[in-house]
């Protein structure tokens, strides 16, 4: 066999073990998959109709309807990245107890392909991502979420999102195997839930101070959720496709070898 | 495998390794014949453990010539890993797969196919005496039991050199003699066995040599009855019923000593049947009549007071 279908095989089985923990152990599925929809339901019935009302302008136009629907076709692109950073906590947290189990030590003393291991938590925290954002969309749609995209337009936002899950993932894989402890992995990664706050995921970021509108601006979720948004519900995309690419695709490798040079570095029990 | 029949299955020389200014292993050597079983002793902080990740590929040595299987460990990790087996003291099985599925995984990462795999893994089960508990979880397992698991773990690839780092630390009683008397069974299986531990009785029942690490650096080697030899605390107290026994017997008996009490006689001895045997009847012939007999083993306290002059105790990590 080749290295290259070594890996693969090897990858598989490894998915195949994290799908038997998440099978197991479903709790942390279902909290990542809820969490979500908890805080759609929250921001579209909570605090849309007044968010909603001071939308205004080119970003609720596209939708029209009173407030809270208008709302909640903003939000929902915000949410979904939301998604997919809490999915990464996860697998920040499945990595980091992982590192610290003995079975990882016997993974490194059999000749397997090294990047499997890792490869494995990705793959299975992409599975999970998936879930999660098949079942906010369904949420947001029930609740009146109605975008105008074509198929092609779905299938370029589900890649969207895929890319950046990639990303995210291999991030907080390369998180996870950084920490010290399980405590340490679980906050590390908090910040990916913050930004789309930091950005334009709940409001325009022309409604912020100077300051925080230029972080918004620059920051990487911030081209993803308006590439988002774009593709479907028909608002300009303009270069933030290409940016939003760029960074996911940049931010992949760059963590990918991240996460491979701790994994070979990490000190052994 | 490959080569010539009498090549060593490890072979170790002049291996350093330090952690910043800390010297762990200050120039090892070492062989071990294949098929025989070897055993590392030392009190925790020795550097057995560290031995035995480097020699596994887990961390790399500072320097030093390292050799398993035939491979260098160094230049080809993945043709040692290959052909190794590493259960070390702390359990390597997965808590949230049941105990099949563990061995499962151990089989299809050595990429058995489903049907062979399927066939080494009940027969683990069996050998194991996991078959009831197959469908349970590891997390649920009693620490004898783990151990079980993670050695039938090591075993899926057919391992020819298996590095088995304290595997009864811990275990009661019964699960030490279980777990020896599998261990017996690899050997005669043709596996070379490179076995760390604490305990002298373990390494006296198991291994074909030991060798005594201490302080980085191998301070004695040879076979159990080799090293107990030149600890002199090994001796055979007997107890008589009367001075005019005690006195016959002293005078008999040229390396006897008095003991402690009154009535008890020292001899120095390896405390082997043989031996035993040796003692008694020349005191029968005799006709000298002993009230009572024990035989003091040196244990690893001793061994090591006698071979490097301190306790095991003073051996900081």
């Amino acid at each position: 066999m080749t290295a290259l279908s070594l890996a693969v095989t090897d990858s598989a089985t490894m998915l195949r073990r994290q799908l038997r923990h998440m099978l197991r152990y479903p709790s942390l599925t279902v909290q990542l998959i809820g969490m979500p929809v908890i805080f759609l339901l929250l921001f579209v019935y909570v605090f849309g109709g007044t968010l909603g009302a001071g939308l205004g302008g080119a970003a609720g136009a596209a939708v029209g309807g009173d407030g809270r629907d208008e709302y909640l076709a903003y939000v929902t692109p915000g949410i979904l990245l939301m998604t997919v950073g809490l999915c990464a906590t996860g697998t920040a947290v499945a990595v980091a107890m992982d590192m610290t189990a003995g079975i990882v030590a016997r993974f490194r003393t059999m000749a397997i392909s090294r990047s499997s291991v890792l490869t494995g938590h990705v793959l299975g925290s992409m599975v999970q991502m998936v879930l999660a954002v098949a079942v906010l969309l369904g949420v947001a749609v029930a609740i009146g979420f109605r975008p105008d995209a074509t198929p092609l337009e779905w299938l370029a936002a589900f890649g969207m999102l895929l890319l950046i899950s990639l990303a995210l993932t291999w991030l907080s894989v390369a998180l996870g195997a950084r920490s010290k402890s399980v405590e340490s992995a679980s906050n590390a990664p908090m910040p990916l839930t913050l930004l789309p706050f930091l950005g334009s995921g709940f409001v325009p970021t022309d409604s912020m101070p100077d300051w925080l509108r230029w972080f918004a601006d620059y920051q990487p979720f911030t081209p993803v959720i308006e590439t988002l948004r774009g593709l479907l519900l028909g608002t300009e995309i303009g270069h933030d496709g290409a940016l939003a690419v760029a960074w996911c695709a940049g931010g992949t490798v760059a963590c990918f070898v991240w996460a491979r040079r701790l994994y070979e570095r990490a000190p052994v029990r | 495998m490959e080569g010539p029949p009498n090549r060593p299955a490890i072979s170790v020389s002049g291996l350093r390794k330090s952690y910043g200014d800390k010297v762990v292993l200050d120039g090892v050597d070492l062989t071990v014949a294949e098929g025989t079983i070897f055993s590392l002793l030392g009190p925790n902080g020795a550097g057995k453990t560290t031995i035995v990740k480097i020699l596994s590929t887990l961390i790399p040595a500072d320097a030093g010539e390292l050799r398993v299987a035939g491979h260098d460990v160094v230049r080809s990790p993945d043709a040692v890993r290959a052909a190794i087996g590493v259960t070390g003291q702390f359990s390597a099985v997965d808590d949230l797969l049941t105990g099949e599925e563990n061995l499962v995984l151990m089989a299809d990462l050595h990429r058995l196919g489903r049907a062979e795999g399927r066939r080494r893994v009940a027969a683990l089960l069996e050998r194991f005496d996991l078959v009831d508990a197959a469908k349970k979880t590891a997390g649920t397992y009693s620490g004898g039991m783990k151990r079980r698991l993670d050695l039938a773990m090591t075993l899926v690839g057919d391992p020819r050199v298996i590095f088995l780092d304290e595997p009864t630390t811990g275990l009661d009683p019964r699960s030490r003699r279980a777990m020896w008397q599998i261990i017996r069974e690899l050997v005669a299986g043709g596996v070379t066995i490179f076995l760390t531990t604490q305990y002298l009785e373990e390494a006296d029942e198991l291994a074909d040599r030991i060798a005594v690490l201490d302080g980085g650096r191998i301070v004695a080697e040879g076979t159990a009855d080799e090293l107990k030899r030149r600890v002199p605390g090994a001796h055979v107290r007997l107890r008589f019923a009367d001075p005019a026994a005690l006195e016959s017997a002293a005078r008999l008996i040229g390396t006897a000593a008095r003991g402690d009490e009154p009535l008890t006689l020292r001899v120095p001895s390896d405390g082997a049947v043989r031996s035993l045997r040796v003692l008694l009847s020349l005191l029968d012939q005799q006709s000298i009549d002993v009230d009572e007999l024990t035989v003091h083993t040196p244990d690893l306290d001793e061994v090591f007071l006698a071979l490097t002059g301190h306790h095991t105790t003073e051996v900081s990590r």
